[in-house]
C-alpha cells in the first residue's frame, strides 16, 4: 500500500491541539472560574500529561495497524507534549510546597504516590533531552534501547494516579485498561510468530 | 479587605450584609417580588438572611470566600469531583423536609424544615475545616450547639453514641445512582463528643441559609475532625448504644476510622496528614493536633490511643 504522506498542516494543528488544555486551563483561572486555582491545575496538568503519554504510545498500533508510517513523524511532539505537562504538573508541586526541604521530605517518607509520580518525571526526562535528531543520530541503535523507559514511566504514571485518588476509581481504571491494552499488543507482536507483518 | 468580626462590636455581622448574589440581581428581585409571583417563578431560588449572634467559639482568621466555600467541596451524593456539588445540587428540594431524631431518647421529636431554624438561637461560629485529603478551609456556620437538640429529646443511658443518615434521594441525588458509596451516607460520634460545644448544627452559612451544595437545610460540623465526619442533609439522628457504622469506615476501614480527629501525626496510609493547603493559597501550612482545637477536645481521649484509634 503506498504510503499516505502527512499534510502540511498536521504538526501546527497538532501543536496547536495540544497547547489548547493549558491555555484553557490558565483562562479559566484567570476569569476566576476555579475556585481552588492550585488544585484546578495540578489535577488538569497531571491528566493531561497522563493522556498525552498514552496518545504517545498509540502511535506506534497506528502505524502499524494503518499502514501509514507517516504518522510516526507525531510522535515526538506527543511525546515532547507529555513532558511538558508533566513539568507543569511538578512544577506546581514544588511551588506549593514552597520548596520547603521539610514539606518535601515528608511526603517522600510517607506519601508513596508523590514518590512514584517524581519517578515518572525522571524517567521522562532523559526522553526529552535525547528526542532531537542530533542524539537520534549519536545514540543510534541505543536511542530505541532508551526510550523504552516510556514503559515504565507510564506504568508509573498510571499507578501515581491510582494511589492518590481516593475512592471514585473510574477514571485510574480506564487509563490503566488502556494501557494495558498498549502494552499487551507490544508484548503480543514480539511473542507471536507473524505477527509484525500484519 | 479583612473581615473582622469579633473585635469589633460595630461591624456587621455577615449575617446583616446583603449577600452579593441578591445584592446583584436586586431588580429581577424587585420586579418578580411587585408581580407577586416570586415564590412561584423562583422557588428557593434565593437563600434566606439568617440573623445570628456572634460566638467566642469563633475563630479570627480571615474565612474563605462563599466562592470558594460553595465551588470546592465534597459532596459525593452529587459526584466525585469537588466542582460537582456546585454543577448538580441545584435540583435537590430541602422545603419540605423531616429531620427525626429518636432511638434511646425519651422525647422523640420530629422537625419540619421551619423548625430546623429554630431548635436553639442560631450562632455564628466560624470554624477551620480539615478534609482528609489534605485541603483545608475556614467558613462562617450559622447554627446551634448539637447538645442543644440532644438535651430536649433526653437521651437514656442506652444512648452511648449517635448516628446521623443523610437523605436518600437519587432522583435529586445524581451520585446515589452510581456505588461510589453504601448509601444512605451514615456518621456517627461517641455521645460526649456529640455533647461538646463546639459540635454544630449548621443551617446556614455567610448569613443565610446553607447552599444545597454544602448540605442543606441541616449538617453536622465536627471542627476538630476530618470533613467527612461532618455529615450533610441530615434525616435522622438516632442515639444508640453501640458504635454505629459509618460510610468511610465502612469502605476502607484502614484508611478512614470511627474517630477521624485531626491528627498531623497519624498519616493516611497513603499520604501524609502532617500539613495541608489552605483552599486559594498556594503555599502549604503545618496542619495542626484536633485541627487546633485540642484545648476544648483533648480531654475526651486522654485514655485512647490515637494511632490505633485513627
Amino acid at each position: 500500500m503506498a504510503a499516505r504522506p502527512l499534510p502540511f498542516w498536521a504538526k501546527p494543528l497538532l501543536f496547536a491541539l495540544c497547547a489548547l488544555p493549558l491555555l484553557h486551563a490558565a483562562w479559566r483561572v484567570y476569569q476566576g472560574e476555579a475556585a481552588d486555582p492550585a488544585d484546578y491545575l495540578t489535577r488538569e496538568s497531571g491528566w493531561w500529561a497522563l493522556t498525552l503519554l498514552l496518545a504517545t504510545l498509540t502511535i506506534t498500533p497506528l502505524v502499524k495497524l494503518g499502514h501509514w508510517p507517516q504518522l510516526m513523524r507525531l510522535r515526538r511532539m506527543l511525546g515532547l507534549y507529555a513532558f511538558a505537562y508533566a513539568s507543569v504538573h511538578l512544577a506546581i508541586y514544588l511551588l506549593l510546597s514552597g520548596g520547603d526541604l521539610a514539606i518535601i521530605g515528608d511526603d517522600i517518607m510517607k506519601s508513596p504516590y508523590i514518590v512514584v509520580g517524581f519517578s515518572a518525571w525522571l524517567l521522562l526526562l532523559p526522553l526529552a533531552i535525547t528526542s532531537t535528531d542530533g542524539w537520534m543520530r549519536r545514540l543510534k541503535r541505543r536511542w530505541s534501547q532508551l526510550h523504552r523507559l516510556i514503559y515504565p514511566a507510564s506504568m508509573l504514571a498510571v499507578i501515581h494516579f491510582w494511589w492518590l485518588t481516593k475512592s471514585d476509581m473510574r477514571q485510574p481504571l480506564l487509563f490503566a485498561l488502556l494501557l494495558g491494552v498498549l502494552l499487551v499488543w507490544r508484548v503480543w507482536r514480539r511473542r507471536v510468530p507473524g505477527a509484525r507483518s500484519a | 479587605m479583612p473581615l473582622i468580626r469579633l473585635s469589633d462590636p460595630n461591624a456587621p455581622l455577615s449575617s446583616e450584609i446583603t449577600p452579593q448574589a441578591v445584592y446583584l440581581d436586586r431588580r429581577r428581585f424587585l420586579a418578580t417580588g411587585a408581580a407577586g409571583v416570586a415564590g412561584l417563578l423562583l422557588p428557593e431560588a434565593h437563600a434566606a438572611t439568617l440573623k445570628a449572634l456572634p460566638s467566642a467559639y469563633s475563630l479570627k482568621e480571615k474565612p474563605n470566600s462563599l466562592d470558594e466555600i460553595t465551588h470546592y467541596n465534597n459532596f459525593y451524593e452529587f459526584g466525585s469531583s469537588k466542582t460537582d456539588p456546585a454543577k448538580y445540587a441545584g435540583q435537590l428540594v430541602v422545603d419540605p423536609w423531616t429531620l427525626k431524631i429518636g432511638g434511646h431518647v425519651a422525647k422523640p421529636l420530629t422537625l419540619d424544615y421551619d423548625q430546623l431554624f429554630r431548635i436553639a438561637p442560631l450562632e455564628e461560629r466560624i470554624y477551620r475545616l480539615r478534609c482528609v485529603e489534605g485541603w483545608s478551609m475556614v467558613i462562617p456556620w450559622i447554627g446551634v450547639p448539637l447538645a442543644s437538640l440532644l438535651k430536649q429529646v433526653q437521651p437514656s443511658s442506652k444512648g452511648r453514641f449517635v448516628q446521623f443518615v443523610t437523605l436518600e434521594r437519587p432522583s435529586q441525588m445524581p451520585g446515589q445512582r452510581t456505588d461510589l458509596l453504601p448509601w444512605p451516607y451514615r456518621e456517627g460520634l461517641r455521645i460526649d463528643e456529640a455533647m461538646n460545644p463546639l459540635t454544630l448544627l449548621a443551617v446556614g452559612l455567610y448569613g443565610e441559609t446553607l447552599p444545597k451544595q454544602n448540605g442543606a437545610p441541616i449538617r453536622l460540623v465536627v471542627p476538630w475532625k476530618y470533613g467527612f465526619k461532618s455529615i450533610k442533609s441530615i434525616v435522622a439522628i438516632n442515639l444508640v448504644e453501640q458504635q454505629p457504622t459509618t460510610t468511610w469506615q465502612q469502605l476502607a476501614p484502614n484508611e478512614y476510622g470511627f474517630f477521624a480527629n485531626v491528627n498531623p501525626e497519624v498519616d493516611h496510609p497513603r499520604w501524609s496528614q502532617a500539613n495541608e493547603r489552605r483552599v486559594g493559597e498556594f503555599s502549604r501550612r503545618k496542619t495542626l493536633m484536633f485541627n487546633g482545637y485540642g484545648e476544648q477536645v483533648a480531654g475526651m481521649y486522654s485514655k485512647l490511643d490515637l494511632r490505633r484509634w485513627f
